[in-house]
């Protein structure tokens, strides 16, 4: 479902060009388990987000369901994300503001969904991360489990093809962060191919493809 | 993402920061409020002139001696120092216009009016009949002056309301003989109540036929005579006609200003219109000061909610549906602001005419909508630049909180 052909990524810092990526080659299927282990500044981070389409490679390219997704526009790109991605992120990032319901519900809107669908849908994702009884609390009002639950429940609310996670236990203690992985690893289960970048061996260790990064490179590849 | 959702999201940002909207809605409601409130009280102060002018008489033609190149009354013309003075017989000539419906012939002068112990400076006025239909004056009881010829010097007059009050508190005036000068004259009428209009007191003058105050003040020119048209049409005919019938009687020599009611009228609404505008003016620059504010805090808002647009970015929003976001924001601000201001403003308005009744303040309808659209116009214009960088950030760095 996912290929990527040779894709490098170099940066500008100051006057020299730094590469974050050198020639990934890398095949992903649907239903695929796969976790991203190295030290930090191998390149995991940039890889999840070329991956997600939050960042465009230097060269090579990037195919998607058989498309290449590299020379679709901004609109486009945004469209991409929103029908087949998903994000959960080390700090949440949920909207301060809103509720555990409406930050769910947020891709809904964004997607121009329906009311009366989000309604429905909401609901029924409240109901599966058991959270029905903090649909009205805000962000600050909720645990770093039950904060991880409601990002989770809003990646999964347009029912992505992908879940791209970048440390996604990163601030959570272990009881709460392996109640976090379990969560993920059902979707697998329902077939969404979930890409996790992890610092923790432990995790990293519990997915059926592990790939290792260092320096831009994949060096080897765990199954 | 449908339209009552980026309002809904738009709503939902501002009550996020509500110190910060309702400063910047304040903002927008003054400027508003006093766009509305000047232009209400230019429109008024030019639509009290008006009233005021047309309480003088309508398709008014006033031939007044002395040859003036501005409209005005110069210090020589109220001591009769001019070659020729206008006389009755020039104004009886004035009739022969088609374009002229009737003529009033004005006398002006001050004396002594005195019934038995009581006396007063007056003001008295030398007319003839006509003067009451020329000049729009109602009178209160009996009658007016007799009409007939304007060289007869009957001994009767007309008293103002205030001058009757004075003299005779609530008796009977009508038949009464009072003393003006040296002269005896009989009240045949009083003037009903109506108050100042132009700077002249109608309630505190007494008139007389216009010989009769010939032979009071020992004089034989008038001081005006006003000249109603036959209608709006032949205004500027009556104005050629009386000019022309008075050179001619005067051997030739242009010694008479001949002025329009109009005209006068239309110099004074120029004025004032261009009066309103300015001050309008001056209030929307206040308008555009506040859309300044907005952009000021637009720019503190987008970069304080970096990661929530990274976030979004993340989520499928594409830039345009970013930028829309933001635009939300301020036409919502500058939405509400403008309603809050209209009403401040109306209120303003309200409290003007209750404290001024003679002044018919009310804001006009362009003024109203320049408001709005000053306001609704700069919060848009001034978003334009926060939400186009809103729009551009960067997903990843936006994400990194950097």
């Amino acid at each position: 479902m996912i290929r990527l052909e040779k894709i490098s990524r170099s940066f500008m810092v100051g006057d020299q060009q730094v590469a974050a990526l050198r020639g990934i080659n890398l095949d992903i299927a649907a239903g695929d388990y796969v976790s991203i282990m190295g030290p930090s500044g191998s390149g995991k981070s940039t890889l999840l987000n070329l991956i997600g389409l939050l960042d465009r490679p230097s060269s090579g390219t990037y195919k998607l369901d058989g498309g290449d997704v590299t020379a679709l526009d901004d609109a486009q790109q945004a469209r991409v994300r929103s029908e087949k991605i998903g994000f959960v992120f080390q700090s949440f990032h949920l909207v301060p503001r809103l509720t555990a319901a409406m930050n769910i519900e947020l891709p809904l809107i964004l997607a121009g969904i329906s009311p009366a669908e989000r309604k429905g849908r909401v609901a029924a994702l409240l109901e599966n991360y058991g959270l029905v009884d903090r649909a009205d609390h805000r962000p600050d009002q909720l645990s770093g489990g039950q904060r991880q639950r409601v990002a989770i429940a809003r990646a999964t609310s347009m029912h992505p093809a992908v879940l791209l996670a970048d440390e996604p236990t990163g601030n959570l203690d272990q009881t709460t962060g392996k109640e976090v992985i379990s969560l993920l690893e059902q979707l697998v289960v329902q077939n969404v191919a979930l890409i996790l970048v992890t610092h923790d061996p432990v995790i990293g260790s519990r997915a059926r493809r592990q790939l290792h990064m260092v320096d831009g490179q994949i060096i080897d590849e765990q199954r | 993402m449908k339209l009552i959702d980026i309002l809904q999201f738009a709503s939902d940002s501002l009550r996020g920061s509500r110190s910060r909207a309702l400063l910047m809605i304040l903002a927008m409601s003054i400027g508003v409020a006093a766009v509305v409130v000047l232009t209400a009280l230019g429109e008024g102060a030019r639509r009290y002139v008006i009233n005021q002018f047309s309480s003088l008489g309508t398709n008014l033609v006033i031939v007044f001696p002395g040859r003036t190149e501005t409209a005005g009354v110069g210090p020589g013309m109220l001591l009769g120092q001019i070659p020729h003075e206008l006389s009755l017989d020039d104004a009886q000539e004035l009739l022969r216009s088609h374009a002229i419906a009737r003529i009033a012939p004005l006398t002006i002068g001050s004396s002594q009016i005195s019934l038995g112990a009581l006396n007063r400076e007056v003001v008295v006025l030398g007319s003839t009949a006509d003067l009451l239909e020329v000049r729009h004056m109602s009178l209160g009881q009996g009658q007016f002056l007799p009409a007939g010829d304007m060289h007869a010097s009957a001994s009767v007059c007309v008293l103002g309301s205030k001058i009757k009050r004075e003299l005779f508190g609530q008796q009977n005036a009508i038949g009464a003989w009072v003393r003006l000068g040296d002269r005896r004259f009989r009240v045949v009428g009083v003037m009903a109540s109506q108050g100042e209009s132009m700077g002249f007191n109608t309630d505190e003058i007494v008139i007389v036929p216009v010989a009769s105050a010939h032979l009071l003040f020992n004089t034989s020119g008038l001081f005006r005579i006003l000249v109603e048209a036959k209608s709006r049409d032949t205004i500027a005919a009556a104005q050629r006609d009386a000019e022309s019938i008075i050179v001619r009687r005067h051997h030739g020599e242009h010694d008479v200003t001949v002025i329009t009611q109009d005209a006068v009228l239309a110099t004074f609404d120029r004025i004032l219109r261009a009066l309103t505008l300015a001050v309008g003016g001056i209030a929307a620059i206040s308008l555009s000061v506040a859309g300044i504010l907005i952009m000021n805090v637009m720019l503190i808002a987008v970069s304080q909610r970096v990661k929530e647009i990274g976030l979004l970015k993340a989520l499928g929003a594409p830039a345009v549906q970013i930028r829309n976001l933001f635009f939300a924001e301020a036409i919502l601000l500058s939405g509400i602001g403008s309603v809050v201001g209209l009403l401040l403003g109306e209120a303003g308005v309200w409290l003007i005419g209750k404290i001024y009744p003679l002044l018919p303040v009310s804001a006009p309808w362009w003024a109203v909508v320049a408001a709005i659209g000053t306001s609704l116009g700069t919060g848009i214009l001034f978003s334009v630049w926060p939400a186009r960088r809103a729009a551009r950030l960067d997903a990843v760095t936006a994400l990194a909180g950097r």
